[in-house]
């Protein structure tokens, strides 16, 4: 860990201000992320921008029926708040099933989207990696890769750089409830829709999403429709608890007369960022709950698909979660 | 008198822990200490060609860095690394010379004014390699295993013996018969308290050298004694090691860690104290539970009496150690066996050299046996619990002896009934609840019962207070407990009057507290001198003035309430206070020594024995495995304290599951490093993991093993769980999975 300087931030304008004017500062929300990889030498912030205090802990009731989450609430408040509970509970059992107790009460929604991959090679600067160092090369394409991708790891040229997943499980759900993600920036505010906020390594996979470097996220928008009566958070891992998904599917739908008619699907663990297929989506549309259209779905999720040795496993796996979240979804078993 | 001995008494050190007065070894405030930080080897095998400090010499409050160019110099012979648990070989000297020789092998020490600044000047210090071709895999270097080489510790863990019988005749004669070859990942300790020394230094009384206060993490004061000694040519009287309290070490602090070394190395060089800390990073670059491959063939006759065992292992080392630890053997000792045949083999590697690590060996090789076993079983068409009735034995085949007590039968049948094994289907995929999968599986566990020679001291106190004391460790098993129990019942005096101390190198010699001896062992001394204190203070009492004993002797009196009464008439007493002011108001102190006692002994074979029973749910689709029940029961002789043994069994079943389901240390091979080096990725169980655990003990008398009638719970608890679920999961599904952890891919 170098030493770094420490500044807390007093208003959003201020943070932005000084996140602008030091292009190495780093903003700290819950810390848990941010400084492991400093005590490993991956992050080398010069200085530390502390918003803990800025007043971004807040939920709110938007206009258009949705609900605005500030970027500093923490993922323990925010999957107990009453009204994530009961009106988006697929986002509240992601972010539940996420780390542990004492992590969720210190992580911040804001740097749950903003966490890094948990490749072993990028968190250890003694091994080559695209991310941490480009043009340094993959270590995890011929190495160990049981918890990398297997999905959009190619560039435009069909070359692999990096095959880093993106470890949230909240970020999955957000995904497929089409969130919005609202950023400050130096020139003001924006909204960035969720399938555009993570992105793809192509052959830069240092980028690891579309935020700019003195952008402040300052809360999530969720559309008013949250899937309370049919939706599955399904998350594999190699313990029950406090371990990162291997696959991870969150599974909403809208029933209308024993038709599916609205479908989300969408993957976790498997790419650089959450993986959603609107194609796949439209197949289930208008069609009765089976296992055979589900099953046709989960294999078209996995179109494309491809594996590295250790992580082949994620494939079929994959597949079997997203069958398995649809079916419980829409009750199959039960109806 | 029995007052505490055999009581669920909580732990006397509990307070201490959970209010955070308990200190550790990098928790003893020292003023104007420096920090020392590690740098360790990015490569596995090579040189360094260049290393240069400046950059990190230039931070403000960077004292030195210490390289193996500029190291002080330090003893030459490889005789003086030897620690009391070396293994055969050239001990790694840190700090010896340009070479690598594994991966992480620390390279030098940063040494400033505070941790931070050390840590950060040590991501300053750069290192050019030059690399050489490094070999780390056993699976494809096993073609070049060897024998390992005989030493000490060989002693205690002895090699296969020739074999018996006719092997293959009889194997191939076998109408049932199994087969497989069995495979476990490297595992590292990762106690929760990361390894630290801070090394007190003070001017000595001779101008040349100083004296050392060192706190260190370790399971044995008198190994890190020894070692600083030699090692740095410093005299005994000039060190005290003291280490009153270890977060757990499982056998990692079995042997001296490399930060004692560079610690004392630099708080002599500098003339200053010392403190070097570990991150838990650098706790993958110590010793380790070795990868293996193992080979299992065995063979019945067609009613289930097993007539011929093979057992084969191929174990890692590194290029300068022979490691070896009791893999092969077990099966000789817990089945009768007429044919077998063991093997033990050694691979050397660019790695570190492994460590024993709980249950080391035992669980490796009862792991795949007891899989195998199962696996005969079923070939037999047999109840895998009947089949080990028709195969039990009360005599170890290999050392052709008795054994001194054996109450496995009592176990299977306890825990048998406390499971409800009666109710099980045995066909595989018979069982299910709801849509998952349950499987019920068994086995057998066994570990040896040692018993080694220790000192301990005892001392009526001019309060009196009893104050024992022996250098020994508690590494968070109960020791400080059950020693005080014994104590306490031995001088017939209430709890709160006995002081047991232990971890200081001052105290009367004990040996490094690993093998589950430590019960034995200290609990014998401490009896023993506790016996020779009340006989002192017996003659003292009865040379006062118009004593009420003056007619009696030493039998005729016990110690109760505390005083010393006559057998016949307890009215008749001499209260221990008096002793004491009629010895002028001196304490009464003994010292003694409790050797094993060989004679006894050697007519029989001890050791622990234990079945574990455990129920699985498989999710099919996904492969994973919830272990839903688990139930043990242990022999182990005399249970001291319920509640502690208790304890040790319980962690030793949930060992049992992440070594079945979770836990390994995964090497990259391209690179020669662990890379899950951390406890987010090196998974072992966590509470979610854990279910119903049931500890069944019982009962098991034994005069043979030593007076108590004590052979220690520190590892039996583990031996026997992997086995049991692998072979509960075969249950479930149909699968035999010979590699572990069982991890959810291995079940798609
Ligand atoms: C052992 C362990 C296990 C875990 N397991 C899981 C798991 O199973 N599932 C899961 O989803 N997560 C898991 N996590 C990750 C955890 O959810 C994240 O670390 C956490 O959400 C990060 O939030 P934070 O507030 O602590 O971020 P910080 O560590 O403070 O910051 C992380 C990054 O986000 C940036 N940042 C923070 N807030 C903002 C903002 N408002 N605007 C712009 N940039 C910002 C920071 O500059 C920094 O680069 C685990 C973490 C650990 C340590
Ligand atoms: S997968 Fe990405 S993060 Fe991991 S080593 Fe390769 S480039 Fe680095």
């Amino acid at each position: 860990m170098n030493p770094f300087a420490y500044t807390r931030a007093e208003g959003v304008s201020n943070a932005v201000r000084e996140r602008a004017s030091e292009h190495t500062a780093k903003f700290i929300a819950g810390g848990t992320n941010i400084i492991d990889l400093m005590k490993e030498n991956v992050e080398r912030p010069s200085r530390l921008i502390d918003i803990t205090h800025l007043p971004l802990a807040t939920v709110d009731e938007m206009e258009n029926g949705g609900i605005r989450l500030g970027a500093l609430m923490t993922n323990a408040d925010t999957a107990y708040h009453p009204k994530i509970a009961e009106r988006y509970p697929l986002l509240s059992k992601a972010i539940l099933a996420g780390a542990s107790p004492q992590l969720r009460n210190m992580a911040t929604d804001g740097g749950n989207l903003m966490q890094r991959t948990r490749c072993y090679y990028f968190y250890d600067v003694a091994t080559p990696c695209n991310k941490r160092e480009p043009g340094s090369g993959c270590s995890a394409i011929e190495g160990y890769n049981r918890i990398h991708a297997i999905l959009g790891t190619r560039d435009t040229n069909q070359d692999i750089h990096c095959i880093a997943t993106h470890p949230s499980d909240m970020c999955v759900a957000l995904a497929a409830l089409e969130a919005v993600v609202n950023v400050t920036g130096p020139y003001g505010e924006r909204s960035i829709p969720f399938a555009e906020f993570h992105r793809l390594p192509g052959n830069t996979p240092h980028i690891d999403n579309t935020l700019q470097d003195d952008e402040l996220i300052t809360a999530i928008d969720l559309p008013a429709r949250g899937f309370p009566d049919h939706y599955a958070y399904i998350k594999l891992r190699d313990r029950t608890s406090y371990a990162f998904a291997l696959v991870s599917v969150a599974a909403a739908l809208e029933l209308e007369n024993g038709r599916i008619a609205e479908a989300r699907i969408t993957l976790g663990g498997v790419a650089h960022k959450p993986w959603r297929r609107l194609d796949v989506e439209a197949i289930l549309i208008d069609k009765v709950p089976s296992k055979g259209v589900f099953q046709q779905a989960a294999d078209a999720m996995l179109e494309g698909a491809q594996g590295f040795g250790h992580n082949t496993f994620k494939i079929e796996l994959a597949k079997r979660a997203i069958v398995r979240a649809l079916t419980e979804a829409t009750n199959l078993n039960s109806l | 008198m029995t007052q505490y001995v055999g009581k669920p008494l909580s732990r006397v050190d509990g307070y201490d822990k959970v209010t955070g007065k308990a200190k550790y070894a990098a928790e003893f405030d020292v003023p104007d200490l420096l920090y020392g930080y590690v740098v360790n080897s990015a490569i596995t095998k090579g040189k360094i060609k260049r290393i240069d400090t400046q950059a990190a010499l230039n931070l403000p409050g960077v004292v030195k860095v210490f390289t193996h160019e500029n190291r002080p110099k330090i003893a030459w012979f490889d005789m003086k690394y030897k620690d009391q648990d070396a293994p055969p070989g050239s001990p790694f000297r840190p700090l010896r010379d340009a070479n690598i020789v594994y991966n992480a092998q620390p390279i030098a020490l940063v040494v400033a004014d505070t941790f931070e600044m050390a840590r950060y000047a040590a991501s300053l210090v750069e290192i050019e390699y030059e690399e050489d071709k490094h070999e780390t895999a056993v699976e494809t270097n096993r073609h070049k295993a060897r024998k390992p080489s005989v030493g000490l510790t060989t002693l205690f863990k002895p090699g296969p013996p020739k074999p018996r019988g006719n092997f293959e005749e009889s194997f191939s004669a076998s109408p049932v018969q199994m087969t497989g070859e069995y495979m476990h990942s490297m595992e590292h300790h990762n106690p929760m308290e990361m390894f630290a020394s801070t090394v007190v230094y003070e001017k000595g009384r001779h101008k040349s050298g100083g004296r050392y206060t060192i706190y260190d993490k370790t399971q044995g004061v008198t190994n890190s004694i020894l070692y600083v000694s030699q090692v740095f040519d410093i005299p005994f009287k000039d060190i005290r090691v003291i280490s009153p309290y270890v977060g757990g070490a499982f056998g990692s602090g079995l042997r001296p860690q490399y930060q004692l070394f560079m610690a004392v190395m630099a708080a002599r060089e500098l003339k200053r104290s010392v403190r070097v800390t570990l991150t838990r990073q650098q706790m993958f670059s110590l010793g380790y539970r070795p990868a293996n491959v193992q080979t299992v063939a065995l063979g019945a006759s067609a009613d289930g009496k097993m007539t011929a065992l093979y057992h084969g292992v191929v174990s890692e080392t590194s290029q300068y150690e022979d490691y070896t630890e009791v893999i092969a053997n077990w099966g000789a000792m817990l089945y009768p066996v007429e044919n077998y045949k063991l093997d033990h083999k050694l691979v050397h590697l660019d790695v570190a050299t492994p460590m024993d690590m709980r249950a080391p060996g035992g669980v490796t090789g009862v792991s795949v046996l007891e899989c195998a076993v199962d696996e005969l079983a079923f070939n037999a068409g047999i109840d895998p619990v009947e089949f080990r009735l028709m195969n039990y034995t009360e005599r170890d085949q290999i050392a052709d002896l008795p054994y001194s007590s054996k109450e496995l039968r009592e176990c299977f049948r306890q825990g048998a009934e406390r499971f409800g094994w009666v109710k099980r289907k045995p066909e595989p995929r018979s069982m299910r609840r709801g849509g998952t999968l349950i499987g019920w599986g068994m086995a057998t566990g066994i570990w040896d019962a040692f018993h080694m020679p220790a000192r301990a001291e005892a001392v009526l106190m001019v309060n009196g207070k009893l104050r024992v004391s022996s250098a020994t460790a508690d590494i968070g098993t109960g020791t400080y407990t059950i020693m005080t129990q014994i104590a306490a019942d031995t001088l017939g005096m209430p709890i709160e009057d006995v002081l047991f101390k232990l971890g200081d190198s001052d105290m009367p010699a004990a040996p490094i507290e690993g093998g589950s001896w430590t019960a034995a062992t200290v609990g014998t001394a401490v009896k023993t001198v506790c016996d020779d204190l009340a006989k002192k203070l017996f003659k003292i009492a009865r040379k006062m003035p118009n004593s009420p004993f003056a007619k009696a002797t030493f039998t005729d009196v016990v110690f109760a309430d505390k005083a010393i009464q006559l057998k016949n008439d307890t009215s008749v007493s001499v209260s221990l206070q008096a002793v004491v002011d009629a010895n002028g108001g001196a304490a009464v102190r003994e010292t003694s020594s409790a050797l094993p006692n060989l004679f006894k002994q050697r007519k029989y074979a001890r050791a622990t024995h234990s079945a574990a029973f455990a129920e699985v749910e498989v999710d099919e689709d996904f492969g994973t495995v919830r272990v839903t029940r688990l139930v043990s029961a242990i022999a182990a002789g005399k249970i001291l304290n319920p509640k502690t043994a208790r304890s040790q069994i319980i962690g030793g079943m949930v060992w049992g599951i992440s070594k079945a389901l979770e836990e390994e240390s995964v090497m990259d091979h391209q690179f020669g490093r662990i890379m899950n080096h951390n406890l987010a990725e090196y998974h072992v169980a966590v509470n979610a993991d854990i279910q119903d655990l049931d500890v069944i003990f019982v009962e098991e008398n034994d005069d043979i093993v030593n007076p108590l009638g004590v052979k220690g719970v520190g590892e039996i608890g583990l031996v026997a769980v992997p086995a049991a679920i692998a072979n509960a999961v075969f249950h479930a599904t149909g699968k035999r999975i010979r590699t572990l952890p069982i991890t959810l891919d291995k079940l798609l």
